[in-house]
């Protein structure tokens, strides 16, 4: 998985995922000190992200590894909301 | 999944077999914050009759193949959605009806 910033939501109205309700986030992928890469992709959320948090984001058919997106055509999703990284001893993230 | 906008449409005729009937169009990498290209070009195929100038999601790899338009044919790049809003930070950075 990636660390990623939540940086925004994308709507679709019209679809082929079939998932009722989906939500996509646009994330920023970034380092676990939160240090955003300028690298954007959109992933599913699943577990009620919201702006601003550190996630975790699955990628490729792993993505697909979930209730929601199992067997659609997912390739990114957000799989967890971090509370807390410890680097080397140290926390260097706290939600 | 990434952002992309729509650009062109691609022709081929002699092709997998599989591949006939699906539309294959060109797809231009955007840079959601400015929501300008950013000059990588792709080929996906469209599952969303998808038109040229639109912004679109595009599923990457075997996540291509699992649509109905797609299924069982040789694509890693599929345009899964029409994109109708992306906001960043709670500020719109683009509206498809203001486009």
């Amino acid at each position: 998985m990636i660390f990623a910033r939540v940086a925004g939501t994308v709507v679709l109205t019209q679809r082929v995922d079939q998932v009722p309700g989906a939500k996509f986030l646009l994330v920023e992928a970034c380092t676990p000190r939160q240090k955003g890469r300028g690298e954007y992709l959109v992933a599913l959320d699943v577990v009620g992200a919201g702006e601003g948090e550190l996630v975790m984001v699955a990628q490729g058919p792993s993505a697909r590894n979930t209730r929601v997106s199992d067997r659609r055509s997912i390739d990114a999703v957000v799989c967890g909301i971090v509370d807390l990284v410890e680097e080397r001893g140290a926390v260097v993230y706290r939600k | 999944m990434f952002l992309g906008r729509v650009i062109g449409t691609v022709v081929s005729t002699r092709k997998e077999p599989r591949t006939e009937g699906v539309r294959f169009l060109l797809v231009e990498r955007l840079d959601p914050p400015t929501m300008a290209g950013k000059k990588d070009y792709l080929v996906a195929m469209d599952a969303v009759d998808a038109g040229v100038g639109e912004v679109v999601l595009c599923a990457s790899g075997s996540a291509a193949r699992l649509t109905a338009a797609t299924e069982g044919k040789p694509t890693d790049a599929a345009i899964i959605g029409i994109v109708d809003d992306v906001d960043i930070g709670g500020e719109a950075v683009y509206r498809k009806d203001r486009a």
